[in-house]
This record gives C-alpha cells, sequence and structure tokens, in this order.
C-alpha cells in the first residue's frame, strides 16, 4: 500500500476499531462497576452529564482535553516518524516550567509575552528530547528507555528549580506570573466559571498545523518515509538520522506547548505536581485517534470529557474516581491488541497474515 | 573525612542493601522477560499491583506470608495480560507495558477505595517480621539473584530464553517452542515484580500508601539496562542505585541537593547505552512478535 492510497476497507477498518475498543471497555467497566454494587447506568450518566451536562461543564471538558491534545500529538508526530516519545510527561512539565518563568518578566506587551512564553515552553520541550533524539539517530540507542529516563531526570529537575530556585521559600508553587503572559479565557465574554482559555484554540490551530505538515509538506512526506521505512528512504535520498532528530524535536515541542496551556491559561503559576500524567495519556490519546490530527482530538475530548465527568460521576453515584483511569487503560490494551478485532473481518488479500 | 565515614557507615551499607532489594527483584524480573524478547516497561505497574495484593491478603487473613504469597500469584497472573496481548496478539509491548502501570495505578486506587474506604493510605496490616537484621525479602531477593545467574546460563532452559531471545526463528526451528517459552518468562518476571512489591508494603512497611512504587519499577529497568541484561550486573546496578538513595540526604547536608541525585540512575543509564562506558545492547529479537514461517 502506498504512502497516500486511501483504501476503503482498510479506512473503514480504521475507524471501527476505536470504536470498538471504546464500546468494549466501557462494557467491561460496566461489569467492574456493578461487581462492586453501583449502578453503571446510573454512573455513565452521571459522567456524561459531568462532562456535557452544561455549558460550563463543556468548557470545562475542553478544558481537560487541551494538553491532551498535544501530548496526543507528540506522541503521534514521533510515531509517524516511526519513533515512540514515551517522554510527553517530562517535556510538558520542562516546557510549563520555562512558560512559568518566562511568564513573571516583567514590562512586556501581550503580543510580545504570550508567544515568547509558549516559545520558550516548546523550546524546553524540544531541548529535553534532543539527547534521546541524537543518541537515536546517530547511535541507534532505543528512544523508548532514553525518553523514559529523561521524564524522572524531569521530574527531579523541575522539582529543584521550582521549588529551590524560583518559589519563594516555603512555598509549593512558583511567583504568580504577569497578566500579560495570561492565556485569554473564554470566561471574559461567556458567562462560564471554566477556565478554558485560548490554549484549546492554540491546540486546534496546532492540530491543523501538523495534519498540512505531515500530509502536504516536503518534510512531512520524508518524515513518514522514514517511518515506514528508514533504509527504503534513506536509498531514495532521504537522510534517516535528519529526519528522526527533526521529527522527534517537534514531538518534544508539542508536549512542552501542553505545560504552557496549563501554567499560562489555567494555573498561572508552575505548582509542583500538576499534571496527572498527561503525557502518558497522550499516548492513549494518540493510539485511540489512530495517530492522524483528527482523531486526535476527537481523542482528546473524549479523555478529557472522562477526566472531567469523574467528580460528577463520584458524587452522584459514589463510584471511585479511578475507575476512570481503569477504563482508559482498557481502551490502551484493546487498540494496542487491534488483532482482538481484526481476527473477526474477513481478509481477501492473498497470503495476509492478519 | 566525617562525612565520608558517615557515608559509609554500616547504617548506610545495611540501609543500601534494604534500597536495593525491590530494584534487584524487579531488575531480575524484567530480564526474564526481556531475555525471552519481551520488552517490560510494565515492572512499575506490576510492583504496585504486587504491593496492594500483599497488604490485602494480610488484612484479611493477618497472615504476612499469606500476603506475601498473594504479592506473587497475583504479580504472574497480572503480567499474563500483557503477556497474552504482546505474544498473542502481537501488540505492541511498550504500549502494553504503559496500560498495565496505567491499569495499576488506577486499579490499586480504586480498590482502596472500595476496601480500605480511602485515596490516601491503607489501614496498618501485619508485616513481615525480622529475620535478623533484615527482613526475609532481602535474603529471598539475594537467592533470586543467584538462582537467575543459574537458571539463564547454566541449564537448558535459560539457553532457550536466551535463544528465544536472540533468534526466535532458529530457536523455533530446532523444535523450541517459542511462544511457550515467552509466557513462562513474563510470568516469571510477575511473579517477581509482585515479589518486589511486596517487599515494599510488607517488608519495609506495614500498609499501601497510593503510588508507593514512586518509579521503583524504572529505576530497576535502568538497573537491568545498565547491568547489561546480566544478574549480577543487575544486582550491582541495584546495589550502587540503593547507596545513591541511602546516602541522599547525607549529601544534602553536603551541600548537594537530592533532587541531583535522584537523576543519578537515569543518568548513568544514558550514559550507558550511548556506550560511554561499555555498550549496553539489549536482547536481539526485542520487541518483535514472534510469527511462526515468517522471514
Amino acid at each position: 500500500m502506498g504512502v497516500d492510497k486511501i483504501d476503503i476497507k482498510e479506512l473503514a477498518i480504521e475507524l471501527l476499531i476505536p470504536l470498538l475498543a471504546i464500546i468494549f471497555s466501557f462494557i467491561i467497566g460496566a461489569i467492574i462497576v456493578y461487581t462492586f454494587g453501583y449502578d453503571p447506568i446510573e454512573t455513565y450518566a452521571a459522567l456524561l452529564q459531568g462532562a456535557f451536562g452544561n455549558l460550563n461543564r463543556f468548557a470545562d471538558t475542553l478544558l481537560a482535553a487541551t494538553p491532551l491534545i498535544f501530548t496526543g500529538l507528540a506522541v503521534a508526530f514521533a510515531f509517524r516518524c516511526g519513533l515512540f516519545n514515551i517522554g510527553g510527561e517530562g517535556q510538558l512539565l520542562v516546557g510549563g516550567l520555562a512558560a512559568a518563568w518566562v511568564g513573571t518578566f516583567d514590562g512586556l506587551s501581550v503580543v510580545v509575552h504570550v508567544p515568547l512564553a509558549v516559545l520558550a515552553a516548546a523550546i524546553a520541550g524540544a531541548i529535553w528530547i534532543a539527547i534521546p533524539a541524537v543518541l537515536k539517530a546517530f547511535l541507534g540507542v532505543h528512544e523508548v528507555i532514553t525518553t523514559i529516563m529523561m521524564n524522572y531526570i524531569a521530574y527531579a529537575m523541575v522539582a529543584y528549580l521550582s521549588l529551590k530556585v524560583l518559589a519563594n521559600p516555603g512555598e509549593i508553587k512558583t511567583p504568580p506570573i504577569e497578566a500579560s503572559a495570561y492565556l485569554w479565557r473564554f470566561s471574559n465574554i461567556l458567562d462560564i466559571r471554566s477556565y478554558m482559555n485560548l490554549g484549546f484554540i492554540l491546540a486546534l490551530l496546532v492540530l491543523l498545523f501538523i495534519y498540512y505538515l505531515l500530509w502536504k509538506t516536503t518534510i512531512g512526506y520524508e518524515i513518514r518515509a522514514v517511518g515506514i521505512n528508514p533504509d527504503a528512504a534513506e536509498y531514495g535520498g532521504i537522510s534517516a538520522p535528519k529526519n528522526i532528530i527533526l521529527a522527534m524535536l517537534i514531538s518534544g515541542a508539542l508536549a512542552g506547548l501542553g505545560g504552557a496551556e496549563r501554567t499560562l491559561g489555567l494555573y498561572h503559576y508552575y505548582i509542583q505536581g500538576f499534571s496527572p500524567g498527561y503525557g502518558f495519556t497522550g499516548i492513549a490519546v494518540a493510539l485511540l485517534g489512530r495517530n492522524h490530527p483528527f482523531g486526535i482530538l476527537l481523542a482528546g475530548i473524549l479523555f478529557g470529557a472522562l477526566s472531567n465527568g469523574r467528580t460528577f460521576m463520584n458524587m452522584a453515584a459514589g463510584v471511585p474516581i479511578d475507575l476512570v483511569n481503569i477504563i482508559q487503560a482498557i481502551i490502551i490494551f484493546f487498540v494496542a491488541a487491534d488483532l482482538i478485532f481484526r481476527q473477526f473481518i474477513p481478509n481477501k488479500s492473498e497470503g495476509g497474515v492478519a | 573525612m566525617e562525612i565520608l565515614t558517615q557515608i559509609f557507615s554500616l547504617e548506610t551499607l545495611s540501609s543500601t542493601l534494604r534500597m536495593a532489594t525491590p530494584l534487584a527483584i524487579a531488575a531480575i524480573g524484567g530480564l526474564y522477560s526481556e531475555r525471552s524478547g519481551i520488552i517490560n516497561i510494565a515492572l512499575e505497574g506490576l510492583m504496585l499491583a504486587g504491593a496492594f495484593i500483599a497488604v490485602v491478603v494480610s488484612y484479611f487473613t493477618g497472615i504476612p506470608w499469606l500476603g506475601l504469597l498473594g504479592a506473587l500469584v497475583f504479580g504472574g497472573l497480572f503480567a499474563m495480560i500483557h503477556a497474552v496481548v504482546s505474544i498473542k496478539y502481537h501488540a505492541d509491548q511498550v504500549v502494553s507495558g504503559v496500560a498495565i502501570n496505567m491499569l495499576a495505578a488506577g486499579g490499586t486506587v480504586f480498590m482502596l477505595n472500595i476496601i480500605f474506604n480511602t485515596s490516601g493510605t491503607s489501614e496498618s496490616v501485619n508485616a513481615l517480621p525480622y529475620w535478623g537484621p533484615f527482613k526475609p525479602t532481602v535474603y529471598i531477593g539475594l537467592l533470586v539473584v543467584f538462582i537467575a545467574h543459574y537458571v539463564l546460563f547454566k541449564t537448558p532452559f535459560g539457553l532457550r530464553v536466551r535463544s528465544v531471545g536472540e533468534h526466535p526463528h532458529a530457536a523455533d526451528s530446532v523444535g523450541i517452542d517459542v511462544e511457550k517459552i515467552r509466557y513462562i518468562c513474563v510470568g516469571i518476571s510477575g511473579i517477581l515484580a509482585g515479589l518486589a512489591g511486596a517487599h515494599l508494603s510488607l517488608g519495609v512497611l506495614d500498609s499501601f500508601r497510593e503510588g508507593m512504587t514512586a518509579g521503583r519499577g524504572f529505576i530497576a529497568l535502568a538497573a537491568m539496562i545498565f547491568g547489561k541484561w546480566t544478574p549480577f550486573g543487575a544486582l550491582g546496578a541495584s546495589l550502587l542505585f540503593g547507596f545513591s538513595q541511602a546516602v541522599q540526604i547525607r549529601l544534602q547536608g553536603l551541600g548537594i541537593p537530592t533532587e541531583f541525585v535522584q537523576m543519578i540512575p537515569y543518568i548513568f543509564t544514558i550514559i550507558a547505552l550511548a556506550g560511554v562506558i561499555g555498550k549496553s545492547t539489549p536482547p536481539t529479537a526485542i520487541g518483535e512478535p514472534f510469527e511462526k514461517g515468517k522471514r
């Protein structure tokens, strides 16, 4: 199959598998809920209501989806080049911290300050993946291990910088950023309490840009070619090391942007432990979205809805909020092991081993 | 001079051994799995689940040894999800590992709510007794390392494991059941990770805390890599990383922030992978699903 050829049947399967994964995961979730004496229908109704029940909750769902769209894009972009960036968490943290630091600069106008702080986050994210990128491109060191290691180095590094360098003694958060670095909030014009902010719009723009970059430019073509077969790409005159480094730096920058949205849009400071694992959930978002920007948008909103609706679910139905994490994990299993579904789809192509 | 005698005191050395124990046990678990060709970044989640089950069983029975046994059994069963998804359904092994970790993190807190009605720390339960200066798990851990060396390098089974991890098709052609060996190895890795978790919850403490493994599964992974996928290498790396944990408080007195000491295992591992101090190379067939008759 060619790089750009659209196969209708394959496309249908691509759409069907995530859908089946979601359905089966929710069924298993219902069984778990029922086993422990709760009402599954009441649980899911509450989850839905908590996520989309009114305009404010809907905005909160999009707010929760925003960092996941960024980390999902980060994972997917690397995937497209055949790389697994499991270090989105660390890149997001250093990005968030960089934005929080630049955000405290005073005397800048909004039109300069916001882009500068956002850019700082992207650069920090890219820097955080640079070592794994170079090691992968030139020495073939597996990026999964190095990006995991960089996550843990990031945890320690941001703890040190935020608590012992930037924060005032005794504080667990950095000094508040200047108002000129705030990402504009929708509550300024809409009657909502949600902190949903321009970061979501930025996520949509970045998403479109990534789509354009991957499928409409030579850069994207080369990155995908290396992803499909690095040796063949090299034979065709495309440098694998160059594209591996480029794809990983962009991937890191995308995750860094997710951190910027949290500090510039939601918190207005950097607080230790603010990420509940956005980088890891991003892996789930990318997989469920089939590594495609538009799929990631939908998957990001689904996961945002789960994380936003769970508090209401807990209040209304009494189910522990962590049910949501269990469902997320099961979704990943089903999407990753899509052979479970594919084995039931008749395969007419000759000699095909599923 | 005074600080050096403090650092190398008997107390630090014994605390090094305590810190190194869960790392070494889980690292050996990872070793079995990866030597057979299955990436196992799920050690963290398997440990967490083991730590939880150990406390739950001890809570209901009052017998910590049954808790330990429960952790082993459940660790092995839980790892079977990773095995089936990776081996039978050819899923990306890294993705499956991520999902196991997520499932363990979510599942333990979910059950903590159901059983103990809290999201934080479980009730105190009967913990393992001391055997001399240490908990039994410390001695068991050392034993696990020596047994792993013997099994992997001195027995026909170990030869099969290594051949399956290096050249599964060659192994298959001489009649070795590649998938069966891999199931066994992933199962062993779950059992050992469960043991490592039980050491934390019933050996070091007497209760379960949310997320109590705190990245130790990944340090174990680092120890396995830094130890070049060998049992004694993993033990040495675990002792080194355990030592760095044991002295971090004292080093802070010297003006070295604890955060920098915490980075050491990860930085060392990246350096080892880069080949600066003798390249660390994974088993050849790692991460590749085995398809009979292909290639």
